[in-house]
């Protein structure tokens, strides 16, 4: 009996110890987008130089991943080793103390090759609280042939002017076709990241050095004017309602002169699989109005682990490979340069094999022209291109993209919903306490 | 003359009931007819409806890219497991609600009711700490729990209901014959009230294998069931309408499947009391 005992309590000792031995699990959380899922397929990469390491995925819809990492980083739940957040809620997240500092990834991850404009978005003072895995902006996408019908040129960098008037001559109604597509849908990410980024090249800006909301200032009338005109007139009807899905759908069937949107865009609308005008698509950077400052946004997701995560070191291994040179390397002898992850690497840009990909220096000149730390025409006190970096801009921008597509739909005058939008802006920063 | 008209009548009414259904399951069949196009068929304009080049390459994604049938378990044990815990707490709590009101019963099932009026993000940081310090967050266990716990205002009210129906007087009679409670209810009340409680079960498994915010908020990896495995096919910025549907096809098959062969069961219980 006491031979059997132990034997028994040997053999669970045993058991115990391999699973000891046995791999540490990283849980990662991520949005569904191709790169991230082309990450997901190259594991293996990982596992088979960590062997100790194994990888599990939560993949999700992009809204539904940032209420939970949101809920889970907020209540120290635990759940994840690494999440997959952007340029919105890293400088908040790192102010709280919420992140793991990733200034000491090893000397061959080479943090001095991330692009500027990419790593200062994502640094709070002076710590890198998330690797960038792609970065992405925003450009002018358009119609070679149409452009060429109508007699004119796209300059590589336009003015909203040029816009118009290039909307104008393409604009042919009766075969449904539109000039200018842009984003009318409410919601911060939605028509507000467009018309945020917008309004930067018009002079405006969220809030001035006392955090009061400048809806009531002249150069959001302006940029809300200018939108309301080039979409009322050569925009195509229901523009309300349309987000990014809706406005690819339309360029790639034919009915778009121009559309101004992510740059992640670029390889789906050249896709002859999906699109009818893959071989007419020409690229620009976003309009400016001449004051120093384009159009156009700069979006990364990155990976971050969240401080008191019991994996930190595993985690960092996966992130200095996830967003490695050595990275974007497989993926080109994989799938080619085309679909290597853009716009986070300075030697990305200097590889002459990735600048014979088309929009490839398109994407470099766009992040390059917007700068989160500095943002605007004047003096900010925030960080953000296309956001404000506090909690309770997810909320206002919110109400205010309300009011902006119901002027956009007829519902509501463009001043009317200026002065709304101040009105309330002002109120929820008033509660916030940031204005005394 | 007479039934002339009510010839006219009846086919004007199955007509318009063949309508009514046609309405209701045409999302339904439109998701399954999208999840077999290609993504640039799927956002085509006009819609296609059944010229298109039909694929099942949606299907054969989706099935490389995530594990279906963790999913499934998981779906599968959360609803069937929730469903019978909820009536195991729910049918003593409505036979006494039923047989032996009290003062307060009717406030109670209003109350009860009213904890489903609250929008469930309201509680979500207090339910989430809790399963953070118990050890439940994306856990099997941890869902049947909280399943059980917002279906079961629903199913004391559907059981009360039911067994309102039933006249006391034969309960009254068994116990005359000397049945204990316990005998009672298993015996006399259970038996006659199957039809309701079988429709019970059945809407109350629907309607937690459809639960989708508890679901993805609670979970990660490990316990995520079928609506997590939908969620991760939508995207804001990208071509994802074929292969959603076709996710959201394999997520609602079994639920469909369960729902058409028990309709017969499901429509009486729902109906029960109803005619007389």
């Amino acid at each position: 009996m006491t031979v059997t005992m132990r034997a028994l309590l040997g053999a669970t000792a045993l058991c115990a110890a391999a699973g000891w031995a046995q791999a540490e699990t990283l849980t990662i959380a991520t949005v569904n987008n191709g790169d991230m899922i082309r990450m997901q397929g190259l594991t293996e990469d990982f596992t088979a130089k960590n062997p100790d390491i194994t990888v599990e995925w939560v993949t999700l819809e992009e809204n539904a991943l940032r209420q939970k990492v949101t809920t889970d980083i907020a209540t120290k739940g635990g759940q994840y080793d690494i999440m997959t957040i952007g340029t919105y809620e890293v400088p908040i997240w790192g102010k709280q103390g919420w992140l793991v500092s990733l200034n000491d990834l090893p000397g061959e991850y080479d943090i001095d090759d991330l692009l500027p404009a990419i790593r200062g978005g994502l640094t709070v003072d002076g710590n890198l609280y998330a690797a960038p895995f792609y970065g992405e902006s925003s450009m002018v996408m358009y119609r070679t042939d149409l452009m060429e019908k109508a007699g004119l040129t796209m300059p590589e960098a336009p003015t909203w002017d040029f816009i118009k008037e290039a909307a104008a001559a393409m604009t042919d109604k009766a075969n449904e076709v539109y000039g200018v597509c842009l984003r009318g849908k409410a919601g911060w990410g939605e028509n507000m990241a467009f018309l945020t980024a917008m309004s930067n090249s018009f002079g405006a800006k969220w809030f001035d050095m006392d955090w009061k909301p400048q809806f009531d200032q002249q150069p959001w009338a302006d940029t809300l004017n200018f939108y309301l005109d080039l979409m009322n007139n050569y925009g195509p009807p229901g523009a309300s309602n349309n987000g990014f899905n809706e406005n690819l759908a339309l360029f790639q069937q034919g009915k778009c002169g121009m559309w101004i949107d992510a740059t992640v865009a670029a390889s789906f609308v050249t896709n002859p699989k999906d699109s009818t005008v893959a071989d007419k698509v020409g690229f620009a950077l976003a309009p400016d109005k001449g004051l120093g400052k384009r159009g156009n946004w700069l979006w990364a997701w990155s990976l971050a682990i969240p401080a008191g995560s019991q994996k930190v070191d595993a985690a960092k291994k996966f992130i200095a490979w996830a967003t490695s040179k050595d990275y974007l390397a497989l993926v080109a002898s994989k799938e080619g340069w085309a679909n290597v992850p853009p716009g986070t690497r300075t030697s990305l840009y200097e590889n002459p094999e990735y600048a014979a990909v088309p929009f490839a220096k398109m994407t470099l000149d766009s992040i390059n022209a917007a700068d989160p730390t500095k943002p605007t025409v004047d003096e900010v006190p925030y960080v953000g291109v296309q956001f404000v970096a506090i909690p309770e801009f997810q909320g206002i921008a919110t109400a205010v993209g309300q009011q902006f597509s119901a002027a956009l739909a007829g519902q509501t005058s463009a001043a009317d919903a200026l002065a709304a939008s101040q009105d309330l802006a002002t109120r929820e920063m008033t509660k916030a306490g940031y204005i005394k | 003359m007479a039934r002339s008209v009510s010839t006219r009548r009846k086919t004007l009414v199955t007509i318009l009931a063949w309508a009514v259904a046609f309405l209701i399951f045409f999302p339904i069949l439109w998701t399954v007819l999208t999840s077999f196009k290609s993504e640039g068929d799927a956002i085509a304009s006009p819609p296609k409806f059944l010229f298109f080049d039909w694929t099942v390459e949606n299907y054969v994604t989706v099935q490389e890219r995530s594990d279906y049938f963790k999913h499934f378990w998981n779906s599968v044990v959360m609803s069937v497991g929730s469903t019978l815990a909820a009536l195991v707490l729910a049918i003593p709590a409505a036979w006494s609600m039923a047989f032996v009101p009290g003062r307060r019963t009717k406030d109670l099932l209003m109350w009860m009711l009213s904890t489903k009026m609250m929008p469930a993000v309201g509680v979500l940081v207090p339910m989430y700490l809790i399963f953070r310090d118990t050890g439940l967050l994306d856990t099997r266990t941890g869902l049947v729990i909280v399943l059980t716990l917002i279906n079961l205002p629903i199913v004391v009210w559907m059981l009360y209901t039911y067994f309102k129906e039933i006249p006391a007087e034969i309960l009254e009679a068994a116990r005359m014959d000397g049945a204990s409670l316990r005998s009672e209810i298993l015996y006399v009340l259970t038996p006659m009230a199957v039809p309701g409680i079988a429709s019970t079960l059945l809407l109350n498994i629907i309607l937690a294998w459809n639960e989708a915010f508890w679901t993805l908020n609670l979970t990660a990896a490990k316990a995520a069931p079928l609506t997590a495995f939908i969620a991760s096919y939508s995207s804001p910025e990208g071509l994802f309408y074929a292969k959603l549907s076709a996710a959201s096809t394999m997520a609602i098959a079994p639920i469909l499947i369960m729902g058409w062969f028990s309709q017969k069961q499901l429509v009486r219980g729902l109906t029960f009391g109803a005619v007389k």
